[in-house]
């Protein structure tokens, strides 16, 4: 199975996030992460909906998500032509013993350092899910203490917009 | 695309004239309640029937119905009963039927109706009261959070939180029940949205970005389509229920005689071509025609047509028509290699369709046109040596078959035949002939017992002119037979067979067949008269018949239709051990159809 990474326009309504969870799980598929936000248009938010199918369920998941009557736009954005970003809030354990060894970390990654106390730090990054992964990775020896990530948000590169003229 | 406007659709369905558009009172903004906004929208929209039951939340909405002079509300016993009306009605007068019920347990019995119309796709409307909007997410009494629980069996269902929205949500709720896959859509209105003072303004201007169905094919796949027809040896239209939504019956019989292939009709779509025509060959699937299901296994060419590959048509996928290129015309994009790839995936309205490819095939033709006596040799082959038939049961008792068959011959194919679901149901597709679309209506998808006697009354009041008959099992007949009161007071006198076998029969006939004859929990005790069917249609103000042997059937059904001031049930007292035949057995391949117990065609050894 391979990652596929779509970018659905949806109108701004309440309920609209729990029918496109609901056909997910409804019609058997995972999703892997799923993030949602406003758009330039107040009428209009994107979820970014990353799911782990083969081609040709990713077809039937793709005209179902169409069915609803609150989905506008669905855009499945190839990794290759498109920026993906996942921001990631990590507390490590930082005391004097590996706190240098933390802070080069950070500046390796360019993270920040957005929370400072005397056993640890709380460290912000945004990046692919690799990079993140890499973060982590680094971090783990000094001791994680908590972990938040967010979904996926992505756009395609290039000057096209997938929100241009998809409100009739 | 002239040729739809030049055909004969005196033998479709009527249509629809309940789409949104400017009806009076045009013009400046009205102050109304949000009750009376309600009911001024469903008469804006042509709608003159709601079936439902008033209750605590959906009060107000009562008060101004009393008013309207255009929309006749029918007061049903339980709301179940009122969405299978509401579906039935939209089936047999192909306009979007409504259905009303409280809060709560008033939108929970909606369920059962709403999930078998999403499945069959038919165009109904539910408005629901709901918990002042204070209360709600509080478990107030009769509260149910019924948008959430309708979500995966309606087709769009909303929240009308602002009195002034509820014209443009009573329209988009008509529009989006009525175009592209019809479908359920849901209304659930707070009460004191209902009683609220606002403005009401008509027409309403539609809010929906989301919702633009396809019905225009791609002339591209047309043509693809036109020339395998053109090339197909043993071609097979495999026509569905998305054509008599369509109103596409008269195009379809034009498309059959040109190609000169045969057709087979779902469930769906029993109907959709005449039965009486020579290229019909028939109900495909679980008890479909050996024909039917032999052709498709047989053919190098499925032409589908607004049908969607159930698992009561394909059985085992991986053995379904081996050889068969498919083209799959469908208004759903979703349901086109959904079970079964496409080699032709055309999306749109079949009445588009069809009318394109009669125009493509017809100049494929001038090139190449088949010959397809070798196939139909093939064809009237199994027709004569797999009839559909049945034989007299053994103990003496009436055949289930004959008592439908004769129905059917004496009602006749301007009827309107509803039914429940089992044996009986699967008898009157195969023993009814029909000639007509929206002459048979049925819960195909959900399977869903109960439906008969609420849909023919739904069909009645849509179609007073013409009989409507309930072919009906003993256990289905008991889900639903108090809407039966409300037919005697309302004056819609259908007519109900119960073709009562004494037993829930369809599992019966698994458990005799699948169970070793262990009849577990199937035995309803109707034979020996609990309850007395006769004495309980009187009961419910309905004249009540008995028929218990052969001799008397048609002077029983004869009776019956003499009748027409009340609704009538016939108890039609039949043997128990009948089955339904031909049969592929769950999850096994079309190819081991059985013709009847014991009798297998076997196409794969002999090569037929």
């Amino acid at each position: 199975m391979t990652t596929h990474t779509m970018s659905v326009l949806v109108e701004n309504k309440p309920g609209v996030l729990a029918r496109v969870a609901g056909l997910f799980s409804r019609r058997g598929f995972n999703i892997h992460s799923l993030a949602v936000g406003p758009t330039e248009n107040p009428d209009i938010s994107r979820m970014t909906i990353v799911v782990a199918v083969d081609e040709l369920p990713l077809e039937q998941v793709t005209k179902q998500l169409n069915k609803l009557v609150n989905v506008i736009k669905i855009v499945e954005l190839d990794p290759a032509a498109a920026v993906q970003r996942e921001l990631l809030l990590v507390k490590v354990r930082a005391d004097t013993t590996v706190r240098s060894q933390v802070l080069e970390t950070v500046a390796l990654f360019r993270a920040k350092v957005v929370d400072v106390c005397p056993e640890a730090l709380t460290i912000e990054a945004t990046g692919t899910a690799d990079k993140l992964d890499a973060l982590l990775r680094m971090l783990e020896p000094c001791g994680i203490r908590e972990i938040a990530q967010s979904g996926m948000v992505a756009l395609g590169r290039g000057s096209r917009a997938i929100t241009a003229g998809s409100l009739r | 695309m002239t040729s739809v406007t030049s055909r004969d659709l005196s033998n479709e369905m009527p249509s629809p004239r309940q789409l949104p558009r400017p009806a009076p009172p045009v013009g400046a903004p009205v102050r109304v309640t949000g009750a009376q906004s309600l009911v001024r929208s469903l008469e804006a929209l042509g709608c003159e029937a709601v079936f439902g039951i008033p209750g605590g939340t959906i009060l107000p909405a009562y008060d101004p119905l009393l008013d309207s002079t255009r929309v006749r509300h029918v007061l049903v016993r339980h709301e179940q009963g009122a969405g299978h009306a509401a579906t039935g009605y939209a089936q047999a007068t192909g306009r979007v039927g409504v259905c009303m019920a409280t809060s709560g347990p008033g939108a929970t019995n909606l369920v059962t109706p709403l999930a078998d119309a999403h499945m069959d796709s038919v165009p109904v409307v539910a408005i629901t009261g709901q918990q002042t909007r204070a209360l709600i997410g509080t478990d107030a009494f009769q509260e149910a959070d019924i948008t959430g629980i309708t979500m995966p069996i309606t087709k769009h269902n909303m929240l009308v939180k602002d009195p002034a929205d509820i014209p443009r949500a009573i329209a988009e709720a008509f529009h989006l029940a009525a175009t592209g896959r019809p479908g359920p859509v849901l209304v659930d209105i707070p009460k004191d949205v209902l009683q609220e003072q606002t403005s009401f303004l008509w027409p309403p201007e539609l809010r929906l970005p989301g919702y633009r169905p396809t019905t225009r094919p791609h002339g591209k796949q047309i043509r693809e389509a036109a020339r395998l027809i053109a090339h197909a040896r043993r071609p097979v239209l495999y026509v569905g229920g998305g054509v008599i939504k369509a109103r596409a019956t008269a195009a379809l019989r034009e498309l059959a005689e040109l190609t000169g292939a045969p057709v087979v009709t779902t469930l769906m779509a029993r109907g959709a071509f005449p039965d009486s025509h020579s290229q019909h060959l028939g109900m495909p699937g679980m008890h479909g025609t050996v024909a039917a299901v032999a052709s498709m296994q047989r053919a190098d060419l499925l032409l589908a047509l607004g049908a969607r590959f159930d698992d009561r048509v394909t059985g085992q996928l991986s053995s379904f028509a081996p050889g068969a290129a498919v083209v799959h015309a469908d208004i759903d994009p979703a349901e086109i290699s959904k079970n079964r790839r496409a080699d032709v995936p055309i999306v749109g309205d079949c009445a588009e369709v069809i009318s394109e490819l009669i125009d493509a095939v017809r100049a494929e033709f001038q090139a190449t046109s088949p010959d397809l006596d070798a196939w139909w040799q093939q064809l009237r082959n199994w027709q004569q040596t797999f009839p559909l038939g049945y034989d007299r049961p053994t103990d003496g008792m009436l055949a289930p078959q004959y008592a439908i068959e004769r129905i059917g011959a004496l009602v006749g194919p301007e009827a309107i035949y509803t039914a429940g679901v089992g044996q009986h149901q699967m008898w009157a597709a195969q023993f009814i002939k029909y000639e007509k679309p929206g002459s048979w209506i049925n819960s195909g998808g959900l399977g869903t017992m109960g439906f008969a006697v609420p849909a023919a009354m739904g069909a009645k009041l849509g179609r007073p002119d013409v009989a409507v008959w309930a072919i009906d099992g003993d256990g289905s007949f008991q889900m639903t037979n108090q809407e039966l009161a409300t037919c005697a007071i309302e004056h819609i006198p259908i007519k109900v067979a119960v073709i009562n076998n004494g037993s829930l029969g369809m599992v019966r006939q698994w458990q005799n067949l699948f169970y070793s004859e262990r009849y577990s929990q199937t035995d309803l005790g109707t034979h020996s008269r609990i309850p007395d069917f006769v004495k309980l249609a009187e009961a419910l103000g309905c004249v009540g018949l008995r028929c218990e042997a052969e001799p008397d059937v048609d002077k029983v059904i004869k009776q019956a239709i003499e009748i027409d001031d009340r609704p009538v049930v016939i108890d039609f007292v039949v043997g128990k051990d009948a089955q339904v035949w031909p049969m592929v057995a769950a999850g096994t391949g079309n190819n081991d159809i059985m013709a009847a117990r014991d009798i297998r065609p076997l196409f794969d050894e002999d090569g037929s």
